[in-house]
Formats: C-alpha cells, structure tokens, sequence
C-alpha cells in the first residue's frame, strides 16, 4: 500500500509539472471509474444475494434514491437474466447408449479408503522418522564440543574420525546394496504382474 | 403419485448391482456435464467423447462418492479434471484467466453467430456466443454458477478455491462477458431489447 502511495504521489508529481489540467483530470477519470467498479461489484453482490441485511438495506435505498445507481441495477440485472437464460448443449441422441454400453464392461471400483490401510501408511512414516531421529543421535553424539579460545562464545565443532564412511563405501558394499535393490525391484514387479493377471481373470469371468 | 429416485438412492441401487439404474444419473446430468465440456473443448465431438469418458470415470469411481457433497458437485470435479487432462494433451492453452481467446476465433465466432442470429434471433444464441468468446476459465465459472446450479461453497470445492475467490472470479468473469456483449453484441442486445 505504500509503494502505490510513493507511486502515485510521483505520477502525480510528474502530471502536474507536464500538464496540471491533463493530469487532474486523469485522475479524476480514474477515481471515477474505480468507483464504478466497487459499486458494481455491491450491485452483483446485492443480485446475488451474498450480502448481510444492512448492507442489503443500504443499497435498496440507493437503488430508490439515486437515478445513477437504479440504472447501473437494471443493467445488470438485465446481463444476469440474459445469463440465467442461456440453453443448455444436448449431446447426441445415443449418448446415454453409448455410455451404458461403455460400462457394462467394468465394474465400480472398489472405494479407496478400503484398500489403503491407514496403518500401513502410518508404519512407512513411522519407519522414516525413527531412521532420521537414529541418525541425528547418531551424528550428534559423534560431536565433541570444545572451546577454541575463551573470548570465543559459540563453541568449535569437531568432528571425531570415528565414524570412517571409507569404510562403506568399496566395492563390496556397493555390489550387495545393488543386488538388494534389483532383488526388491523384480519383487515389485512381480506383484504388480500378478495383480494385473488377477483383474484381467476377473473380468473374463 | 411416482416421483424420481433421487441421487443418493440411484448410487446406493448401483452399487448394489444395478448397473441399469445408472442410465438415469446419466440422463439427469448429461447436458450439464456436456455444456461445461464444451465450454472447455472447441469440438462437439471432442466434446462428447471427453463428457462420455467422464460419466465411465464416473461409474468407476461411485464407490469413492461419500454424500459429503452434493453429487453434481463431485461430478463436476472429475469434469474439471478430464477436461484439463484432455487440453494437455492436446496442448491448448488451460490455464492462465486473463488470457483471452485469440482474435481470429472471435471473429469467427462473431461472423458465425450472426449466421446464426438470422435464423434464430434468440436471446440464448446470442449469450452462448459471447461465453464461447471467454477464456476457458471464465466460461467455466459462469456456467458452473449460472447453469450447474452450484452455490459459490460448491464451486470453491470443485475449482479448489476460497469461495471469497469465487466470487471474486465470478465477478470479474460477468464483467468480461458484459464487456464482450457491449463489444461483438450491442446492435443485437438493442434490438432483443426492443422486441
């Protein structure tokens, strides 16, 4: 909100320096249509029915008093009956065929809360948090505090060469978390296999 | 006296098994669901393949249907969603609200709808052209509230926004409309007006 006052008060600045009635009256052209703007909004609002009593009260009594405003009402009121009015689009006369024969191949499927099981999920969440609280512990308990200097409020961080990652990381290792990883892979893949064959049986039946 | 099943007893008999009962949610709801589309979907047969598609994701998915809302609220939802995936596949132009529609298709839409005025010289005709002038998300919003009958609550459900925002879009959409009818339509507004 600031910025558009800064904003508007160098507009300003310059409209009046270049041309004082141009720009006043610019201004003015604007000011009137933001006007506008906000009371058609009310005017939707008041044919919509989306607004309190007062507010409701206080636009009837604009709409009887002010020529202006009981224009700008039948206007829009005009708009949303044409609206209101607008058909709806039929599709083809087989549509409804079409769609039965379509889906007297399947079957409804069954709801999605039934087959995700909720402490299956809450299981893997679990699983992950107490591996990253492990290994938080873990690596904090590794650290060894000390002080560098006494003028020195924050203290050093050191970590010990206990933990030797080195060792983890030969041939050895890798291989055997490779293998562990195609194992599970072809594990996965056989049960989305066999579930597939399951559904097409079924069908068949 | 016999009056209609409603929505919720239709989907109950659905899902009980009765796959034909479905006809009558399609019947209820289909020139609903195939307006919005085509307020999203240039072609009529893109149109109607993408509203088809709806009503089999639809049945798919009743199961999930809770009676949290409205059911043409969740139906509108997977509208939205099919009509979106559809203009991304096809790589129209989806998203941004000010963006209006190119000038070449509002000059064809003007030189067709005066075709069509001639012989209709209806007040619908003359509305339903100048919606198709909007952005996809403008005639969206006017529709859902002007002819889906949803309540600025329902609308903020399916478009996934405040109803304060609603509102706020739904104003600036009218406002677009009334703009493009004072534009391409004033002769045929004066003249319905006179009538």
């Amino acid at each position: 909100m600031k910025y558009v006052n800064y904003k508007t008060i160098n507009k300003l600045k310059d409209g009046i320096n270049n041309s004082p009635e141009l720009y006043i009256n610019k201004i003015q052209t604007e000011g009137v249509y933001m006007n506008e703007q906000l009371n058609e909004e009310r005017l939707w609002n008041f044919i919509d029915g989306t607004i309190d009593a007062s507010e409701k009260s206080a636009i009837e009594q604009l709409i009887a008093t002010n020529l202006e405003w009981k224009n700008k009402y039948h206007e829009l009121l005009e708009v949303n009956q044409l609206m209101s009015s607008s058909e709806l689009e039929s599709p083809s006369m087989r549509f409804t065929k079409n769609v039965m024969e379509d889906i007297a191949k399947y079957h409804v499927a069954p709801a999605t809360r039934s087959y995700i099981n909720k402490n299956i999920v809450g299981g893997i969440g679990g699983f992950f948090i107490v591996m990253i609280l492990g290994f938080l512990i873990y690596g904090f308990s590794q650290i060894t505090w000390t002080n560098i200097s006494s003028e020195s409020i924050l203290p050093a961080l050191n970590i010990s060469k206990k933990f030797d990652f080195s060792k983890f990381y030969n041939p050895t290792y890798v291989s055997i978390f490779i293998m562990i990883n195609v194992v599970l892979g072809l594990m996965l893949l056989d049960m989305v296999l066999e579930k597939k064959k399951e559904k097409f049986k079924q069908k068949e039946f | 006296m016999h009056t209609a099943p409603t929505d919720t007893e239709i989907i109950s008999r659905v899902l009980k098994g009765e796959q034909q009962m479905y006809a009558h949610i399609v019947e209820r709801y289909q020139t609903y669901v195939f307006t919005l589309v085509l307020r999203m979907v240039e072609s009529r047969e893109d149109a109607e393949e993408v509203a088809q598609d709806i009503f089999v994701k639809a049945y798919r998915s009743l199961a999930d249907f809770r009676g949290e809302s409205k059911f043409s609220t969740w139906l509108y939802t997977i509208v939205r969603t099919s009509c979106i995936t559809f203009l991304r596949k096809k790589k129209l132009q989806t998203t941004s609200i000010d963006n209006e529609k190119i000038s070449f298709q509002i000059k064809n839409h003007e030189s067709s709808f005066r075709a069509n005025l001639v012989e209709q010289k209806s007040k619908q005709a003359m509305v339903n052209e100048a919606i198709k002038m909007l952005s996809n998300d403008d005639a969206e919003i006017i529709t859902l509230f002007y002819k889906a009958e949803q309540s600025l609550d329902e609308m903020g459900k399916i478009l996934g926004l405040e109803p304060n925002n609603v509102k706020v879009k739904l104003h600036r959409a009218r406002q677009r409309l009334k703009e493009k009818m004072e534009k391409y339509f004033s002769h045929e507004v004066r003249e319905l007006q006179n009538d």
